[in-house]
């Protein structure tokens, strides 16, 4: 018999065994027991790695990686949100003296500060691929107690498994009055919605549901005692709304 | 719009990074990485070439630029992993979740190997040029990748329970 090397039984394991060997190796596995079993396992190893990862293949693919990237695309985003946030800033000075947002297409009275910010931080951090968040879904209790004591209140994080969002993480980001809550939610296409929570200057007050069309980027926000809150996608209205109404009666049980 | 051949094999490079990354959105992220890679260098492939196999060499390369930064995922990865003892007992199926767990605790180059061989159906051939390695290299990485992975899930379904492996 000729002698079978270590590199004949993988390659007769995933079935790459040229036809004249492999009668060889039957041969030899049919006297070697203990060869013979770890041959078995490997091929139960690669059907196992099969089955568990196949259902991959019948999921939809995200739409964030079907559409054909022009060159830079994701450069161009950051890029446009980091200009809208120079802008922003330029006119953190203005917001005080009021109108300097008048130039956007609101309904009704002019959105606050913290509404433009959300759709700048959603602008810039939605596109991102490597590090969309600080701290990920996996480690939601440490996020969320993090938050909470940066912002000084006890924040909660929704749950939009319902709607078909889930989780992706968060970040610390600054306002204009401080510490600000970053969420990110991820439907399976990669559809991206932001939820940015962040401390109001002033009085406690109160506002209704508000919506705002910051260029591409749809806002639902309102403000409940010392705190802004804004959620940002993408998305048509009537969506985002259904999203904003979920989130709002999950903080305010 | 026609189905670029870049689009048909999508759902292959998300299988591939599912498995190798483990998480989904870190995943998916490895894909459109990868992706935009691809088209900005479409020129570069070689028309007639294997573009699935070229794919795969350009998610390699952006795996491993990533690797530094993946790396403490991985070493967290590795401390949560609980001890995985799935007494295997003949013609028992592993259980898949098992399977996933274990294969994290493999070290990244063992699991590219294994998982382009095991899932991916690449040739030795193929797996060598896509992780610009000898085929000497895919082999050994490829037995070493298999045989912690038949310890990890407790000596698999076709050896005796809880074996202990030198």
């Amino acid at each position: 018999m000729t002698p079978v090397s270590e590199e004949d039984l993988q390659a007769y394991a995933d079935g790459a065994l040229d036809e004249g060997l492999r009668a060889g190796v039957e041969a030899y596995l049919a006297e070697h027991h203990d060869d013979a079993a770890r041959v078995q396992a490997w091929r139960e190893l690669n059907a196992a790695l099969r089955a568990t990862y196949n259902p991959v293949l019948d999921e939809s693919v995200p739409e964030r990686l079907r559409a054909r990237p022009a060159r830079g695309r994701y450069r161009h985003a950051m890029a446009a949100g980091l200009m809208a946030l120079g802008v922003a800033i330029g006119m953190a000075g203005g917001w005080a003296a009021r109108g300097a947002f008048h130039d956007l297409p609101l309904a009704g009275s002019p959105s606050p500060g913290f509404v433009r910010q959300a759709a700048i931080a959603h602008a810039v951090y939605s596109p991102e691929v490597r590090h969309p968040v600080e701290v990920g879904a996996s480690e939601e209790d440490h996020l969320v107690r993090w938050l909470s004591k940066r912002l000084g209140t006890d924040l909660k994080c929704p749950k939009l498994g319902s709607l078909g969002y889930e989780l992706v993480g968060g970040r610390l980001l600054t306002g204009t009055n401080g510490p600000v809550a970053h969420f990110m939610f991820q439907d399976a296409r990669g559809g991206r919605l932001t939820l940015y929570v962040s401390v109001m200057r002033g009085e406690s007050r109160q506002t209704a549901f508000r919506f705002s069309q910051e260029e591409k980027v749809a806002v639902f926000y309102w403000i409940d005692g010392k705190y802004g809150y804004a959620l940002s996608g993408e998305v048509g209205r009537e969506a985002l709304l259904r999203v904003a109404d979920v989130v709002y009666k999950q903080l305010n049980p | 719009m026609d189905n670029h051949p870049i689009e048909q094999h999508i759902p292959r490079l998300r299988r591939y990074a599912r498995a190798l990354v483990g998480d989904r959105y870190a995943a998916d992220d490895l894909v459109q990485d990868t992706l935009e890679r691809a088209w900005n260098k479409l020129h570069l492939w070689r028309q007639g070439s294997d573009m699935r196999a070229w794919l795969f060499a350009i998610m390699h390369n952006v795996f491993v630029n990533q690797a530094r930064s993946r790396r403490q995922d991985i070493e967290r990865h590795m401390e949560e992993l609980p001890i995985i003892a799935v007494r295997g007992t003949q013609g028992q199926q592993l259980e898949l979740i098992e399977v996933d767990r274990a294969l994290r605790a493999l070290p990244p180059d063992q699991r590219e190997v294994l998982l382009l061989v095991a899932v991916e159906q690449l040739t030795y051939e193929e797996t060598s040029r896509a992780l610009e390695v000898p085929i000497g290299t895919v082999m050994s990485r490829l037995s070493r990748g298999r045989e912690r992975l038949r310890q990890l899930t407790a000596g698999g379904p076709g050896s005796a329970p809880l074996k202990v492996v030198k």
